[in-house]
């Protein structure tokens, strides 16, 4: 993996690095809080998230003789270097740029896996995933159900990167998950580091149903933990609760597990309370048992995500919980998001739930 | 787009006639005495000679140019005539939009601001087309034609406002650098996802077709790599059938990020989309200004005229990297880049003329360079000094009048903030 690290002559690593940089200048939004436990045993190696995607990438590369690899700038490993040497590696019938049309990505792919291929398409950005609403949405996930299994094309895998970076504007910080759960017949997954993104890149991959896979993109080079060697997977459906606790529950995905993490030692050295912090990774389907228990032993849930507060996946959460958990709840269920405005670039430290925040929002919950 | 060898007719699309010129050979094999079929779809000769077209079926379109690489003019006749003010301005503009470029640049490098896109190499395209516009047509613009933001006449001032998004950005700080805007100037707000500026441009060139006495063009700024989104087919499409005023100029600098053009599209470029979706179309040397005056001149004319669109396809090299995010020598030569930046500089080749003509000096070109870094840093420093704008601008105009439900949200900011003021940036941004 080595090399991968070298090459630092990259595109758009200092669009992650210079975030590192603003970090000095602004208040920083969150402070990661690598994996300590290993989905499987054996050698590890120590890689950032970009790392594990390439990995993941790798060896699906490497034992999926039908899988190929495409996406804009994807040929020389794509902005996020994510792809990087699978070109060299597989060629160029393997890994390769299309023209830049994001319907035309995600059409192609899922053209791809309806002939029995397995697709891994790139969105540069999931703010420009958009074009693609359309074939994802309609196409990719209904196919299966209009043709009564005659066709589908679960082998297509849509990653894109995702969320806050301290500076990507209105269009290139975009959490678009809250679209993708409404759509039935799709699964929708965001990583929360390099171990999670690893296994349930690959859980993705080999699932029979389309997937679309947002990568937190702050994560790709700030966040780094010892990834295993081995090919593994991480199950979809399944949230992992992260710290336990009884005084209430909070649940996030990508970088803003690493937010709640804070807000969970916050709330321990300053009120003396242990949460429960779960990791959804799931967004369709989601883990209703895990959360919803969870729920019932602490009677109180924050949910808190970087998209805009209405229509957000914590409402639906929101929902379900005030369903399933109505009689042990001590206090309405809480909800800290970005505000219901487009992302707006200099003001990100004010629209981002960030720590304060959600602690404030924390300590309103346990004194309901 | 003329047919090769022995092909059934001939089709000449040219801003000088601007009805079609039909020369239909009388063939031995064509059909039903010569007679066009008469589908709905198609009005064509019948003939029993099967032949598939492919790309070699068509000579490439030619690239229109007026000066050589001395700076030299090679036909008297295509001399535009430009005064000789204007003729300055338009390289004084290109210069100083390269001495901006390389400030701004830099001031990305050291923190200053979070983002930069350069221009270097398409100077010639931007200022000449902008050169040929009148100041009551309207932009669309992609992001790369920072100098038809300066031509139009919004200040180094605006833009370094808008880099910093300071409380004198026009956009209020909401938009990464680069994304200009001026409602004064007649330059839409410009928005990072490519190509969607394509369709809405037909729109506006179709409102202002519909009003009386209208003396407005719609001009459509869209590189190569944007030319393969789905928007901008339908945008051709609809300025074809709908009879849309509208000059789409498209910036083919051979890349698209890392991709070359050469895996962005086969066949003959973009060009040669036009006369298949019945668009007047013209290929410029994008790196001679005064073929791109005279392209955009001539097809504003049309456009106005006739209600009808206008492609103009701009060569070029895209010298700089494509942002301050990228490193273009992870994907080309430093030799191709030098190729381009030696002979085929726009700005060269423009001061060459200006020299030719006594309209310009090394001494005035030494002063204004000097000038123009002076003005860029200047307003830098004063950038820098002013606050963003006040946060609650975050909240502002989402929507023309806030909804409660966002105004429950500032107050909740706001109260948040009383208790938690020292964690957040609050001494760069306006207050009460
Ligand atoms: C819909 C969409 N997809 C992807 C991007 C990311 N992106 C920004 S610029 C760019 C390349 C555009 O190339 P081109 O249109 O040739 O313009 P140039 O940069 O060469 O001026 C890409 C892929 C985007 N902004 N919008
Ligand atoms: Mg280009």
């Amino acid at each position: 993996m080595s090399g991968l690290v070298t090459n630092g002559s990259v595109l758009l690593t200092r669009f992650v690095s210079r975030f590192n940089g603003c970090t000095k200048r602004l208040s920083s939004h969150f402070t990661y809080f690598p994996d300590n436990g290993k989905p499987v045993e054996g050698e590890t190696t120590k890689m950032n998230m970009m790392q594990a995607i390439n990995n993941a990438l790798d060896i699906t590369l490497k034992t999926d003789d039908s899988a190929v690899l495409f996406g804009e700038d994807v040929a020389f490993g794509g902005v996020f270097r994510c792809a990087l040497g699978l070109q060299d590696k597989y060629g160029k019938e393997r890994v390769f740029n299309t023209p830049l049309c994001e319907q035309g990505i995600a059409g192609f792919g899922i053209g791809l896996a309806t002939a029995g291929a397995t697709a891994i398409a790139e969105i540069q950005f999931a703010d420009y995933i958009f074009p693609a609403f359309d074939q994802l949405v309609n196409e990719a996930a209904k196919a299966r159900y209009r043709s009564a299994s005659q066709f589908e094309c679960g082998a297509l895998t849509v990653r894109a990167p995702c969320g806050a970076v301290g500076h990507g504007g209105l269009y290139h910080s975009q959490s678009p998950e809250a679209f993708f759960s409404h759509a039935p017949g799709l699964k929708v997954v965001v990583p929360r580091g390099p171990i999670s993104a690893k296994g349930l890149l690959l859980s993705c991959i080999r699932e029979r149903d389309p997937c679309v896979f947002l990568e937190p993109k702050i994560l790709y080079r700030s966040a780094t933990e010892e990834v295993p060697d081995v090919d593994y997977t991480i199950p979809l459906g399944k949230a992992q609760v992260l710290r336990e606790g009884d005084a209430a529950t909070l649940v996030g995905w990508g970088t803003q597990v690493h937010v709640l993490l804070e807000v969970a030692e916050m709330a321990g050295t300053n009120l003396g309370l242990a949460c429960d912090v779960i990791d959804l990774q799931s967004i369709l389907p989601w883990d209703e048992e895990t959360v919803c228990n969870s729920v019932k032993k602490t009677g109180r849930a924050l949910i808190a995500h970087e998209a805009p507060l209405t229509s957000g996946f914590g409402a639906e959460l929101a929902a379900t919980i005030q369903e399933e958990c109505f009689l042990h709840l001590e206090a309405p269920v809480a909800r800290v998001a970005g505000w219901d405005t487009p992302f707006p670039h200099v003001f990100e430290p004010f629209y981002l739930p960030d720590k304060w925040r959600c602690y404030q929002a924390l300590v309103d919950l346990v004194r309901y | 787009m003329a047919l090769r060898n022995g092909v059934s007719f001939l089709r000449l699309l040219t801003l000088r006639q601007s009805a079609r010129l039909l020369t239909t050979h009388t063939r031995p094999e064509l059909q039903n005495g010569g007679k066009l079929a008469e589908f709905p779809g198609a009005k064509a000769p019948y003939v029993t000679e099967m032949r598939f077209l492919d790309e070699t079926s068509y000579d490439p379109i030619p690239i229109y140019r007026v000066l050589d690489n001395s700076g030299e003019v090679i036909d008297r006749n295509e001399e535009p005539n430009i005064d000789n003010d204007s003729l300055v301005n338009i390289y004084k503009t290109m210069a100083q939009l390269s001495q901006m470029d390389k400030i701004l640049y830099e001031s990305q490098r050291q923190g200053r601001i979070s983002f930069y896109m350069t221009n270097y190499g398409e100077e010639g395209v931007q200022v000449g087309s902008a050169a040929a516009l009148q100041p009551q047509d309207l932009v669309f613009a992609q992001y790369r034609e920072v100098g038809v933001i300066l031509y139009r006449g919004m200040t180094v001032t605006e833009l370094v406002n808008q880099c910093y998004g300071n409380h004198e950005d026009p956009g209020k700080g909401r938009a990464m650098p680069v994304h200009y805007g001026s409602k004064q100037h007649n330059i839409v707000s410009i928005s990072s996802p490519l190509a969607t500026q394509m369709p809405q441009a037909v729109g506006a060139a179709y409102a202002f077709k519909r009003q009386a006495n209208n003396d407005r063009i719609v001009i459509c700024y869209f590189g190569e790599g944007a030319a393969s989104e789905g928007d901008a087919f339908a945008a051709l499409n609809f300025a074809a059938t709908l009879d849309a005023p509208v000059v789409f100029l498209c910036r083919n600098n051979g890349y698209a990020i890392s991709t070359p053009s050469s895996e962005q599209y086969r066949g003959d470029g973009i060009a040669a989309r036009g006369p298949a979706l019945g668009i007047t179309t013209l290929r410029v040397d994008g790196t001679d200004t005064l073929a791109v005056y005279n392209a955009v001149k001539k097809a504003r004319a049309f456009a106005l005229e006739n209600n009808k669109p206008v492609l103009v396809e701009a060569m070029n090299y895209r010298v700089g990297h494509h942002s301050t995010s990228d490193d273009s020598t992870a994907y080309r030569s430093v030799e191709e880049i030098e190729k381009w930046t030696k002979d085929e500089s726009p700005i060269q080749k423009l001061k060459l003329y200006l020299e030719r003509k006594g309209l310009w000096s090394d001494e005035e070109d030494k002063a204004w360079l000097k000038e123009s870094r002076d003005n860029v840093v200047k307003t830098m420093q004063d950038a820098e000094k002013k606050q963003k704008p006040h946060w609650k601008e975050m909240l502002e105009e989402v929507y023309h009048d806030m909804p409660p439900r966002l105004q429950k949200q500032m107050q909740q900011m706001e109260q948040h903030l009383k208790k938690y003021k020292e964690h957040y940036p609050l001494n760069q941004y306006q207050s009460d």
